[in-house]
């Protein structure tokens, strides 16, 4: 029988393959805290691929492909996996959007965005290797400047 | 070519070479022409959360000079901002007074905070470091008057390069003239990277140099900018940077330049641009900003749709 580090769930979404560390980062954007039913975390498991990978299972809760990009930014290997009475129905990755909206803090000190209450936003100029240009102050953004909010 | 009516200029990115010239062509004919009531009953509201002269002034005067009128602030101080009112909160308010909304903010991005808050269109007179769009298309205007053209121009960019507004917006949109591009400042007001990686990705022929000594023969246009004491957050390093060039006419002719040089500057200058130039062929920068008024004339009339 296969042996599951994190406990299987009934129906819901399980987020797989995310980089270990960032494991917290994805369960804060996708706002775990809020919810009512069961949800397991784990990190530091054992992976083909990443050596190490942390998971999310979100009982009760469908994510759709949308929601599943917010995460994209800090967990590009992320699968998202919707399961139904213990079983995989649909599985698909996760997308780096076209648009990031408060996700990421603009690096610009002198950004309207850090000194106003509003969503930051950032427009996707590149991919691979990312780069994001803020779409106030226009200044565009490597992968060492990325801090999440 | 997409239509300037009811448009917000807000970056110099927004706008192609196509519609750059079309602002250009449409400045040329509000110098030739009377236009006196092309805007009669049009409102224009000046938020200036910064000090500006010209700018702000270009800016009523072409309005006036159109036939319309103007409302507005060239202080923050005077303004709700000083009662901590959100500057989201202030243009949704002016908007209901006015036709158009020009902004100067000292942060970067306000102006395109503005645009998104704004049914009405925004005009970015100035956000931060980032961008002076209006600027731009008046130092086109003259280099194309007094060059003749704008295309494959060798022009060198000097002194603040990191926080000044008018190279950053200036060099994008020489990008589309096939310009080679000297950029010349002391090692801490360089262009910030990524400003040169997006010139670079477009083909640019870019240098960084700490003087004009060796390449001021090639240039044909010299973008002579001030070393701007309030974008320091520390006094001791401006204090380093302070007049590091004094560009006078002695010393262009001592290090060779060529005949037909143009020497530009948005003003105001402090030290780094002698007196001993003003009277010369080489000095346009008193031209350029008069031709703050044709061009923002233009500007305003296209994006309030009096012209096409």
């Amino acid at each position: 029988m296969k042996h599951l580090d994190v406990a299987a769930i009934k129906d819901g979404s399980v987020i797989d393959h995310i980089d270990s560390k960032s494991t917290l980062k994805v369960a804060d954007i996708l706002n775990i805290q809020n919810e009512e039913q069961v949800v397991l975390v784990g990190v530091n498991l054992t992976s083909k691929f990443l050596k190490k990978k942390g998971i999310i299972k979100i009982e009760g809760k469908i994510i759709d492909q949308k929601e599943a990009n917010k995460i994209a930014l800090i967990a590009p290997n992320a699968t998202v996996n919707i399961i139904k009475d213990y079983e995989v129905v649909k599985k698909f990755n996760t997308v780096i959007p076209e648009i990031i909206e408060g996700i990421v803090k603009c690096f610009n000190p002198n950004c309207v965005s850090n000194h106003n209450n509003i969503k930051t936003k950032q427009h996707v100029v590149n991919k691979n290797p990312i780069r994001l240009q803020c779409h106030y102050c226009e200044r565009i953004m490597g992968a060492k400047d990325i801090v999440l909010i | 070519m997409a239509s300037f009516q009811q448009r917000d200029i807000i970056s110099i990115r927004h706008f192609n070479k196509d519609e750059l010239l079309y602002i250009l062509d449409l400045a040329r004919r509000m110098e030739q022409m009377d236009h006196a009531d092309l805007l009669k009953g049009k409102v224009l509201a000046s938020l200036f959360f910064e000090p500006s002269t010209r700018t702000r002034l270009s800016f009523e005067s072409s309005m006036k000079r159109l036939g319309g009128t103007v409302i507005g602030f060239a202080e923050s101080g005077v303004s709700s901002a000083a009662k901590g009112e959100s500057l989201s909160d202030s243009v949704r308010i002016v908007e209901g007074y006015c036709d158009i909304i020009v902004l100067r903010h000292y942060l970067e991005g306000s102006a395109q905070l503005a645009a998104d808050v704004a049914a009405i269109p925004v005009i970015n007179a100035g956000d931060g470091a980032n961008q002076h769009p209006t600027q731009t298309f008046l130092d086109l205007y003259t280099i194309q008057k007094t060059k003749g053209t704008l295309e494959g121009l060798t022009i060198g960019f000097l002194g603040d390069l990191k926080y000044g507004r008018t190279v950053h917006s200036l060099a994008y949109a020489l990008a589309h003239f096939g310009a080679e591009m000297y950029f010349i400042s002391p090692p801490s007001l360089r262009l910030p990277g990524d400003f040169m990686e997006v010139l670079k990705d477009r083909k640019v022929k870019c240098h960084e140099n700490e003087s004009l000594m060796g390449i001021s023969k090639r240039l044909d246009v010299i973008y002579c900018t001030r070393i701007q004491k309030e974008r320091f957050a520390d006094p001791v390093e401006f204090e380093k940077v302070r007049g590091i060039y004094r560009l006078s006419k002695a010393m262009l002719e001592e290090v060779g330049i060529k005949d037909d040089l143009k020497v530009l500057h948005p003003l105001p200058r402090v030290d780094e641009m002698d007196d001993s130039l003003d009277a010369t062929d080489y000095a346009v920068y008193f031209h350029q900003a008069r031709n703050g008024v044709p061009v923002r004339k233009a500007i305003l009339a296209a994006v309030l749709g009096a012209i096409a």
